[in-house]
């Protein structure tokens, strides 16, 4: 085995003590949830804070922020491919799991907040297209099928080479790994078509990234509640998805390369490289959000002027003030040095970016709903322990699937970071004989 | 076909909220509690809203009894992903309860806030139990339900007619806030009949509808305090 499939594959062979004691801490924090989500099924969305006006609150939150990290994929995988960006190949498979999980956990967020969950075949039965939830059931369907595709297609040839290396591992395991690797022989033929698979996909994958958080955004821009009506919302959403994406991705990058001794791959270079990247996403999201508001006070309609205020200056200004902080103001200070573009700044960066995302989608969910037009009072929204533990259950359901898909599959695409290699070494190869020719020329 | 229209004579309303008091009855709402309540689970389809503006001593205060306004382009059906809710031929706004999937797209999208959603299993008192409306089916837990003009009513009214053998009017059929108004500060009638009372009320100078300038042309429209 070569050094990198030596490190790669050491933790799919052996299995410690601490694999089993995350996976139980998560696993419990799962069940909780799944409790919670038990006593609202028997005793009605009552055991929320929701009510009259406020239709929404956590779960949308929830589901906007999770299907916005599931951006991260697609900008790593195939912005970063179409772009030839040969620094993105040890981090595609982290950047696509985290995708599928995330659009996992999303989609189970409308699941759980709908009030007969049992009906939700309905959609399908009698789906109506002039709604946008229809939209969003189907972008987020196909961003889901593409996306499992696009974690799977890579991940070929290094089945193959778990077939063919892994010899100590359970039968069944051998079993899933032969029967995945579709017959692949590393064959010129194969590699071509493979790579005209995932060029392809790369393409399609991104107009459909795109689509899916315009119209999460839509689901509330094709209302006309105040501060929702917006044409800046499918843009916003878009920036807000990726930017919220590179967050996580930092978040898992950091804590694999330490845990599964990727040093040699994770380098400096991603950092530093995808920090810049992320410097400019946290730029447009502040230019974004200070458009929404300058244009807000400035027209100062009535309605509109109610939730801008609830948000700057009332009972949901703690939430704006902390998002603002988290995402325009930390962000900037760090990143623009080259000494915080390190695993340490942005991953202490990501943490606060998560924060603020999360935060972020809140202020836009629950203040227009507390400041209904007509209404005899406006509400005031207190989630319940229920909602908290369904959202730190779902968190906790992420990363469980996260770990275990990494315990039965190789953190890095084996086959494209070799290829990187390979590509780096030739072109230094090129570099050195062209300066000797040059040189034989010049003596000629 | 009718188009059913209501109309609400402000300077006639007391404020009395007998109209809502009557849409539970006739509808069988169930009862939330004052707890419930509190967290805004009450489902009243028939609210009463009281507006004051102005500081003491140049105050002004004006009822405002609010059924849902059966907009012609009303933004819940709009959004309804399954058809649950829907506008029926005579322009009345309905819901589907067996097909309501509970995502209350539709409560957040309606500007009104007329639409209410089963927080919890419906409850009734038991003295209330042997008073329900047989013509009124109960509403599950997980749905949205809202003011339905009174359709069942049309329903009868029909059957009834048919059944005396006569043709079936317009002034055969009210819904049960109109019916019970103490100020009878509420009319009731077909739209499309331009000699009809809510015809002619509508070309009032007092004439005026809630949210105008949201395009959602309601059927419901008010007269101004004169």
């Amino acid at each position: 085995m070569s050094p990198i499939e030596q490190v790669v594959f050491a933790p799919l062979r052996k299995t410690g003590v601490r694999f089993y004691l995350l996976c139980a801490i998560l696993g419990v924090l799962v069940l909780w949830g799944v409790y919670a989500y038990y006593l609202q099924i028997t005793e009605g969305l009552g055991v929320t804070g929701l009510g009259r006006p406020i239709y929404w609150g956590i779960y949308l939150t929830n589901f906007v922020f999770f299907i916005g990290i599931s951006h991260a994929g697609t900008l790593i995988s195939a912005i970063l491919r179409v772009t030839q960006a040969n620094w993105r190949r040890p981090i595609t498979r982290i950047a696509e799991a985290v995708t599928v999980f995330a659009l996992t956990v999303g989609g189970l967020q409308i699941l759980i907040d709908m009030g007969r969950p049992e009906r939700v075949l309905n959609v399908i039965l009698y789906g109506r297209y002039q709604s946008p939830f229809l939209w969003d059931f189907t972008c987020i369907s196909i961003y889901l099928m593409s996306s499992v595709t696009y974690l799977y297609l890579p991940m070929i040839p290094d089945f193959a080479r778990m077939r063919d290396k892994l010899t100590d591992i359970a039968p069944w395991r051998k079993w899933l790994y032969t029967v995945a690797a579709l017959g692949w022989k590393g064959t010129h033929e194969q590699h071509r078509r493979l790579e005209k698979a995932i060029a392809i996909l790369a393409i399609a994958i991104i107009p459909i990234a795109v689509s899916v958080h315009t119209v999460v955004s839509w689901i509330f821009g094709m209302t006309l509640q105040p501060m929702w009506h917006s044409t800046i919302f499918g843009p916003y959403f878009v920036v807000g998805a990726i930017f919220s994406g590179i967050a996580t991705l930092f978040i898992a990058m950091a804590i694999m390369q330490k845990i599964l001794h990727l040093e040699p791959w994770l380098t400096d270079k991603q950092f530093n490289y995808l920090g810049l990247l992320f410097l400019v996403m946290s730029v447009l999201w502040s230019y974004f959000t200070f458009s929404e508001y300058m244009t807000t006070f400035y027209g100062a309609l009535v309605d509109e002027m109610h939730v801008a205020n609830a948000k700057i200056f009332g009972e949901f200004n703690w939430a704006f003030w902390t998002m603002v902080l988290c995402n325009g103001i930390i962000p900037f200070v760090v990143l623009i040095r080259r000494s915080g573009r390190t695993v340490l700044g942005t991953v202490i960066v990501s943490i606060f970016v998560d924060i603020g995302m999360w935060l972020e989608r809140f202020t836009i969910v629950a203040p227009s709903l507390t400041r209904p037009r007509l209404a005899l009072e406006w509400a005031i929204y207190q989630p319940t322990w229920v909602e908290a533990s369904i959202t730190i259950g779902s968190m906790a359901l992420f990363a469980l699937l996260f770990v275990v898909f990494f315990k039965l599959f190789p953190s890095l695409a084996i086959w494209e970071v070799e290829e990187g290699e390979e590509i780096e070494e030739r072109g230094r190869l090129i570099k050195k004989l062209s300066t000797q020719d040059l040189r034989a020329m010049e003596k000629a | 076909m009718p188009r059913w229209t209501m109309a609400i004579d402000l300077d006639k309303c007391l404020g009395c909220q007998a109209c809502t008091l009557a849409c539970r009855m006739e509808n069988n709402t169930p009862i939330a509690g004052p707890e419930q309540a509190n967290l805004g689970r009450a489902i009243l389809w028939n609210e009463v809203i009281p507006q004051v503006e102005g500081e003491y001593p140049n105050v002004t205060a004006r009822y405002i009894p609010r059924p849902c306004m059966h907009c012609e382009d009303s933004l819940c059906t709009k959004v309804c992903p399954v058809k649950a809710t829907y506008m029926n031929e005579e322009g009345i706004v309905l819901v589907d309860y067996d097909r309501c999937i509970g995502c209350r797209f539709c409560t957040v999208a309606c500007p009104y806030t007329t639409r209410y959603f089963n927080w919890h299993e419906p409850y009734y008192p038991e003295s209330l139990k042997a008073h329900l409306n047989p013509d009124v089916p109960l509403r599950p837990k997980g749905v949205v339900e809202k003011c339905t003009f009174c359709v069942h009513r049309l329903h009868k009214a029909r059957a009834k007619a048919e059944a005396e053998g006569r043709v079936f009017q317009a002034s055969d059929y009210v819904p049960a806030c109109v019916q019970t108004c103490t100020g009878r500060a509420r009319y009731f009638g077909d739209l499309d009949d331009p000699t009809s009372l809510v015809s002619q009320l509508l070309k009032s100078p007092r004439a005026f509808h809630l949210l105008d300038e949201l395009g959602t042309h309601p059927k419901v429209f008010y007269l101004r305090e004169g």
